[in-house]
């Protein structure tokens, strides 16, 4: 599999998947 | 004194705009212009004059950032870094600039001063100093999108 940080989209694209991966985690922590 | 958490507020926005800056510069720009100016044997103008002094602002822009951003946390900065209540959002930013100032110093400069020939490498370990280089630099490019997420949500965003 490439990796996706060999692109530059494929890194701007990993980046606001981390964001919404991390947004969800705070947000059910605070939720909880 | 009053005064003191809107000037380390300041600092830490014009160092994050310097250090982040560069580091969109070395992403966006340098990578393919290096690519372009070896076809055409240009390189040195880049690795040479610009490299150099982009890297020093880079790094030293870091510290900055980071130091005035733990000045500004003042007594919450345990609270920041141990993820406590009400401290979620700018304890993952915290985290995410801290993960990305070690980067900086433990990877990125250290394997350019052997690509720029500050230190004395062979044609190997310089190949190899390349990937790191650039795979750590493409990692704090990936991180800085979180981190500044976070950073803004503390005060701009409920969640």
């Amino acid at each position: 599999m490439k990796n996706p940080l060999d692109s530059l989209w494929g890194t701007v694209i990993a980046g606001f998947v981390l964001t919404v991966i991390l947004y969800y985690v705070v947000k059910s922590v605070i939720g909880g | 004194m009053e005064m003191l958490p809107g000037i380390y507020r300041w600092i830490h926005i014009m160092a994050g705009v310097m250090w982040i800056g560069l580091l969109y510069y070395f992403n966006f720009v340098q990578v393919a212009a290096l690519k372009a100016a070896q076809a055409d044997s240009t390189a040195a103008g880049i690795t040479k004059h610009v490299a150099p002094r982009a890297l020093f602002y880079f790094r030293w822009a870091a510290v900055v950032t980071w130091l005035a951003g733990a000045a500004l946390l003042g007594s919450n900065f345990g609270a920041a870094f141990m993820l406590q209540a009400g401290f979620h959002k700018i304890g993952i930013g915290a985290w995410l600039g801290t993960i990305m100032l070690l980067n900086v110093w433990g990877l990125i400069w250290p394997n350019q001063k052997k690509i720029l020939g500050l230190v004395q490498a062979t044609d190997e370990q310089k190949n190899k100093a390349r990937r790191v280089a650039f795979l750590a630099s493409r990692t704090n490019t990936m991180l800085s999108i979180p981190m500044l997420f976070f950073m803004v949500a503390q005060t701009h965003m409920p969640m």
